[in-house]
């Protein structure tokens, strides 16, 4: 019996040491990335059994917060912090905070538009006469002019958007405020604006849901789940004056049209210039500190990090994110070494 | 006196202790303020008994609801003060809510809160007050319990689960029903308007729907309670049966039903995600109820997670602090109602 006691104990010491020899990584943040995330994070645990990143979407505000508090490793968001936030950082921190991208991600413009015959094009005027509530009739003259062809209805258009803070509604309004004015004047950019028309849905599913249901509705939603969801989206024109349909190319382009990346990697990519370039898009990031005291730590987040940046982008696409451009991951790839 | 010894018969004891100073019916207070002169073997006797032990463990849990509500207010006090200071009251009269100026307003938020709840009680009290009478007094008893067997089930389903109805069954269902209302009671303001589906009107019905089982599981339980003496006294004066229900028994149980539907609104006044998924999320104050609206607590919902800035998040905690307030006057409101009612009964 006895014996047995000590062969318990001696079992239970192992394991112990097993556990203190894994390195238990906390991340937080934003929930668009989630499903690429959480198979990155399985993938590199299966490679590394002693590495577990455990990640919680809880959104891109909490990941922010979370990270300045210094409650997990890294955060994730899909907007990039501002100065002040960075400056909060800083102050509570001691060391600056590292911004790097992992995938794109678009929002696409979609729409409920009974007995449509064709795809509709949206120039980047009525996109936002439509959400500034100038734009009322499917038939405007705007609308007509973009689609020759098709047969537009002369119904009230009803605005659908996001009624939660995203990151799809920052893109979205963040391409909105680069080519409108007034837009930029009376609404502005931000996970959660102030809307002048329109109902709000709760997440993809809820715009989505709302503009299933709604005859001459039109909303945003983002690109993966409108892929996902066989939803009817519009070809926006881009800044070489091109419409260009959503896709995992033309937003990887959007990534790829940036001239100048800046080495802090808080770039928005909306309304980017290249020709094949879907202008709504933009990057997630991961936010990670630019000290991490503990070497274990330390060396498995830049190892997750070049992992992510070689192998795991070719993961990307199957679950339908678009990869990062060349030049970006050469960049970051070489921007790791900044964590020390 | 000392105390019983514990070798009578229970009922002697109870007779004795009865008697005594140290009283079944005093406060342990009032007994431990005696220590000094009583002997410390009362105390420990006492315990054995369960007086001052129960005593002692319920003034815990009771005094814990104390603590958890105090510490909200507090929490929700500091958290909100950038908010508090940088709006003053003007925060309950503005409604503007615009997240990228900085600039927060409640009363969107407020009215819609009330808006809903209203909606909700006007179509759930008939409903559910009609229902317990008929479960409590007129049903067959197994008939009755069948039915409040399902009537507790329903109160278990998950709110989520009644917003993804509301979203996919009953909002369509209101779409078939809204040109008939609009036919009918088209000449009020509350009727006019386009409606999208998603609205004020689509929020009360679901908030109804969600509330009815407490209102009929709690007024079914009160209307059972109320003494055979009160139903037979009305029968022998002559009463039909439907005459003692209504005159007699229902008056009896008054307050336990106006208590029922005072939780019955807590829980509307309070509900997130059913709201949010087809209230509309617009903070707009419009008379009309096809319009889409916005509540208190779905507006935390939504925007929390996603709220960078302290001044935001602050205006957020803000308004929690206000769905407190709102709740707390609703109830005061609603004990003063039961006050009133049952000193008008007592003059009767």
């Amino acid at each position: 019996m006895r014996k047995r006691i000590g062969k318990i104990c001696l079992g239970l010491a192992v394991l112990a040491g097993g556990l203190s020899a894994q390195v238990l990584i906390n991340a937080a943040g934003a929930t668009f990335p989630y499903p690429i995330y959480s198979k990155w994070f399985d993938e590199y645990h299966k490679l590394h059994s002693d590495i577990q990143i455990n990640y919680q979407s809880i959104g891109s505000g909490g990941g922010i917060r979370q990270v300045t508090e210094g409650t997990v490793d890294f955060g994730a968001t899909d907007g990039p912090m501002n100065d002040t936030q960075l400056q909060q950082f800083k102050a509570k921190r001691g060391c600056e905070v590292l911004h790097f991208p992992t995938v794109l991600g678009a929002a696409v413009a979609a729409y409920n538009v009974p007995g449509l015959n064709a795809e509709l094009n949206f120039t980047p005027e009525a996109l936002v006469g439509i959400f500034l509530g100038r734009i009322t009739k499917w038939n405007d003259p705007e609308l007509a002019k973009a689609n020759p062809k098709a047969k537009l209805p002369g119904q009230t258009i009803v605005v659908v958007h996001r009624s939660e803070g995203s990151g799809t509604t920052y893109m979205w309004v963040d391409y909105l405020s680069k080519v409108s004015a007034e837009w930029k004047k009376r609404v502005g950019t931000g996970a959660s604006v102030n809307w002048p028309v329109g109902l709000g849905g709760k997440g993809n599913e809820g715009v989505a849901g709302q503009i299933k249901q709604t005859p001459y509705s039109i909303g945003y939603i983002e690109l993966i789940y409108a892929i996902q969801n066989k939803m009817a989206y519009g070809r926006i024109r881009n800044s070489a004056g091109e419409f260009i349909k959503p896709d995992l190319a033309s937003v990887t382009a959007a990534a790829a049209g940036v001239k100048e990346m800046p080495d802090d990697f808080r770039v928005s990519i909306t309304n980017s210039p290249g020709k094949t370039a879907y202008p709504i898009s933009s990057f997630t990031w991961l936010l990670i500190p630019q000290k991490i005291p503990d070497p274990k730590r330390r060396e498995a987040i830049k190892g997750f990090l070049r992992w992510m940046l070689s192998t795991g982008q070719g993961l990307a696409q199957a679950l339908d994110y678009a990869p990062l451009p060349k030049l970006v991951v050469a960049k970051e790839t070489a921007a790791i070494a900044k964590i020390q | 006196m000392r105390p019983s010894p514990s070798w009578l018969s229970p009922k002697k004891r109870r007779q004795l202790l009865r008697s005594s100073n140290h009283s079944m019916f005093t406060p342990a207070t009032r007994a431990s303020r005696h220590d000094s002169s009583a002997p410390a073997r009362s105390f420990v006797q006492r315990l054995r008994t369960g007086d001052e032990a129960a005593f002692l463990i319920t003034l815990v849990c009771a005094a814990s609801i104390v603590v958890i509500t105090v510490l909200l207010v507090v929490e929700l006090y500091s958290a909100s003060a950038a908010s508090r200071h940088r709006f003053g009251w003007s925060f309950l009269f503005s409604r503007t809510w615009d997240p990228v100026a900085g600039d927060f307003g409640a009363l969107a938020f407020i009215y819609g809160t009330l808006v809903t709840s209203a909606l909700a009680l006007l179509l759930a009290v008939p409903l559910g007050v009609g229902a317990a009478i008929f479960l409590a007094e007129l049903a067959r008893r197994r008939v009755s319990d069948y039915l409040t067997f399902l009537i507790e089930l329903l109160a278990a389903v998950p709110s989520v689960i009644y917003g993804l109805l509301a979203i996919f069954v009953l909002v369509p269902i209101l779409r078939t029903i809204e040109p008939g209302l609009r036919a009918v009671l088209g000449f009020l303001p509350l009727f006019q308007g386009p409606f999208y589906g998603v609205s004020l009107f689509s929020a009360g019905v679901v908030l109804a729907i969600m509330i009815v089982p407490f209102i009929i599981s709690i007024s079914r339980e009160v209307l059972l309670a109320v003494p055979l003496e009160q139903r037979e006294g009305a029968l022998a004066l002559g009463a039909t049966k439907w005459e003692s229900t209504w005159q007699v028994v229902v008056p009896f149980a008054r307050t336990g039903i106006i208590g029922s539907i005072f939780l019955a609104l807590a829980r509307a006044l309070g509900e997130t995600m059913a709201v949010t998924m087809v209230i509309g999320n617009q903070p707009a104050i419009n008379t009309s109820l096809f319009a889409p609206g916005y509540s208190i607590a779905a507006v935390i919902a939504n925007e929390f997670t996603e709220a960078t800035g302290d001044l935001y998040i602050s205006a957020l905690i803000q308004l929690g602090l206000v769905l407190f307030a709102l709740t707390m006057i609703i109830n005061a409101a609603a004990r003063l109602l039961i006050l009133a009612t049952e000193k008008k009964g007592a003059r009767r």
